[in-house]
């Protein structure tokens, strides 16, 4: 007992040091954001603030399109969720549950997609907004993003999983595929949306890449952009750079924090059959 | 005992479930914490990957032979109708948006820009420039260098945090949640942090580095330092995620194994190398393709804490920064698009070389 106690407080003496590790930058970036210039470029270093001042974080909002970035990057992230949870289990649900002639074979060309490096798209892809006129425009920043071969392949697994005997019943009553989609088969798959609206989620919150390409006036920029900019061009001081980036991931821990709660809520309600 | 039990039963039911979803959602609902969410990813991605790679072309084959099987041709034209209607929009989009810019990119990267912007058709000019630019050569090998250097310490690492937390221990989904958290945030905000860090004149690392009496160093601008400065970023960020499918991969183990080698009176070491290692093989397996592909391509973290003008960009740009630069940068569309193919045919050779070495040391049981 004593020994597997010792053994114990040494495995969290281990993980607690890593923890350290881990958690320092989150720290550093709260204490900084809310220390003065002055105070964060002391030297030696001062590690808290003398007082809470919110003096970074209103010059992130003043000087800088920060909350039209939030709405850009909020409303962006949205679109390309919803038209992937549309599309992606409407295809993944024909991949998955209807035969037609040619199927197999462009499921497999869909997947290629999944297995080409995603720097071979932007360029085109760039090419192909331009075209449509769209640089510059909110659009620009999802388009691209609206339609996932990983989203369809993930929606696939889900609806081959259910049993046959459940569109059995409703063809004998007369309902067609897309009725069964709706009505029958999609209720049942809730916890492969939820992971796909989670996975999507985290992709489009953080992407830089992207973004940063595709639209370059300050007003149409994702919050991934805007720090972007806010390093390169202006010198910017520390506090405020940290209350940016702050603000910029806060979203997306408290975010995720609920969306795994619900994911397994959602396990739980339809896994009981499992 | 119950507890034991309970955990027995999950355990085989979990490793069953690793291909059938069903099932491996089933035994989730039991545990909590982040890993269902990413245990059940990585079952995914493991099928996605089998079923790329050896499945597929047999699904073809054998798709003709089942639609022959049952319903009246009026019916069978209708099934025909919904599907197409409903893989539409999807195969559409992703024909427009992925399909034909990958095409174009190898079209493009034959292209040669002259004046005033207009391409002509310039051969293998693009790839003869790759062979002997020096950028492109110092590009390549710093991103031989992260790969070399991140993959093997965050499988270790990550390895070793999944061995521990696999210990029956007091908050564990707190410790989960901690090393988790930079998979969830914004590369480019944590790479800021980093970079602020690591400041050679007010950095926190300098300071504490200080206390113990070593002397700092500008740590980005230095040549020496600044490409593992992005390492050590980057094995940052990538431990949380290797963790925590590591750590479901070894929650998968049965432990009818850990008994049987418990009565035989095995250590906690030996049963480490003997029990979890071979059993987790697939997973590090997997980890290892896809950390490897994703590590190519790293981007975020070199752009947002090197810069674009500082003295250090010839030791430390990636392949994809370098691609970047030259597409949107200098506008050398040709140029680019055969940097992206290089990277493209790169990736491929090594993820095929690993598919023919697994069979040396993946367990598959």
């Amino acid at each position: 007992m004593k020994a597997r106690k010792r053994k114990n407080t040494a495995v969290h003496i281990v993980l607690l040091l890593g923890v350290v590790i881990m958690v320092t930058p989150f720290v550093w970036m709260i204490l900084t954001a809310f220390k003065t210039q002055g105070e964060a470029i002391h030297v030696p270093v001062i590690i808290f603030p003398s007082e809470l001042r919110l003096d970074a974080f209103r010059d992130v909002f003043e000087r800088l399109p920060f909350a039209q970035a939030y709405i850009n990057t909020i409303i962006s992230a949205l679109a390309t969720i919803a038209a992937q949870l549309i599309m992606c289990s409407m295809a993944g649900y024909a991949f998955g549950r209807i035969r037609f002639p040619g199927r197999d074979l462009i499921f497999v060309i869909s997947l290629s997609v999944l297995m080409i490096p995603s720097t071979l798209f932007i360029l085109p892809q760039y090419l192909i907004i331009q075209k449509m006129k769209l640089l510059n425009t909110l659009p620009a920043l999802f388009i691209p993003n609206l339609f996932s071969a990983f989203g369809t392949f993930l929606m696939r697994q889900f609806y081959m999983s259910l049993p046959k005997e459940l569109e059995e019943a409703a063809k004998l009553d007369g309902c067609n595929h897309f009725m069964i989609y709706l009505r029958i088969m999609t209720p049942l798959v809730k916890p492969g949306l939820t992971a796909l609206a989670i996975i999507t989620l985290r992709l489009a919150w953080n992407d830089l890449m992207w973004p940063m390409v595709v639209n370059t006036s300050t007003k149409k920029m994702t919050l991934s952009a805007v720090l972007a900019n806010l390093t390169g061009q202006y010198s910017t001081t520390y506090p405020t750079l940290m209350a940016g980036s702050l603000m910029a991931i806060l979203p997306m821990i408290i975010l995720f924090a609920i969306f795994q709660r619900q994911f397994i809520e959602g396990i739980a309600i339809t896994g009981t059959k499992g | 005992m119950v507890e034991t039990d309970h955990r027995a039963s999950q355990g085989l039911k979990a490793a069953a479930g690793n291909i059938l979803f069903w099932d491996s959602r089933g035994s989730e609902t039991v545990c909590c914490g982040p890993e269902e969410y990413i245990s059940f990813l990585q079952t995914i991605q493991r099928i996605c990957l089998l079923c790329i790679c050896e499945r597929s072309f047999h699904k073809i084959f054998m798709s003709k032979n089942n639609q022959v099987k049952h319903k009246t041709p009026g019916y069978q034209k209708k099934e025909w109708f919904w599907g197409y209607l409903m893989i539409a929009p999807v195969t559409i989009g992703l024909a427009v948006f992925y399909i034909y810019p990958f095409f174009l990119t190898f079209y493009n990267s034959f292209l040669k820009i002259g004046s005033f912007n207009v391409s002509s058709w310039g051969g293998l000019t693009n790839y003869q420039k790759l062979l002997t630019d020096a950028s492109m050569w110092n590009t390549l090998k710093n991103t031989v260098r992260y790969v070399v250097f991140t993959i093997p310490a965050i499988l270790f690492l990550a390895l070793l945090i999944a061995v521990l937390l696999n210990v029956k221990i007091r908050g564990k989904a707190v410790y989960r949640v901690l090393y988790f958290l930079p998979y969830v945030t914004m590369a480019a905000a944590i790479s800021m942090v980093w970079k602020w860090m690591f400041n050679g004149d007010y950095g926190l690392i300098n300071y504490v580095l200080g206390i113990f009496g070593i002397e700092g160093r500008r740590w980005l601008t230095d040549t020496a330092t600044a490409p593992y400065a992005i390492i050590l970023v980057s094995i940052w960020s990538g431990i949380g995620y290797n963790m925590i499918i590591l750590l479901a991969g070894i929650q998968g183990i049965s432990t009818t194994y850990y008994e049987a080698a418990r009565i035989d009176g095995a250590s906690a070491v030996d049963m480490f190398f003997r029990i979890t290692l071979p059993l987790v093989t697939p997973t590090l397996f997997f980890l290892l393709v896809t950390d490897l592909i994703s590590a190519f391509q790293i981007f975020d973290t070199i752009y947002m804490m090197i810069g674009k003008n500082t003295v250090v960009l010839e030791n430390t740009q990636s392949i994809v920064m370098y691609f970047y630069r030259n597409a949107f940068e200098l506008k050398q569309k040709g140029y680019a698009s055969a940097i992206a193919m290089l990277l493209f045919v790169l990736i491929m050779i090594i993820t095929l070389i690993q598919m023919a070495l697994q069979k040396k040391w993946v367990n598959y049981d």
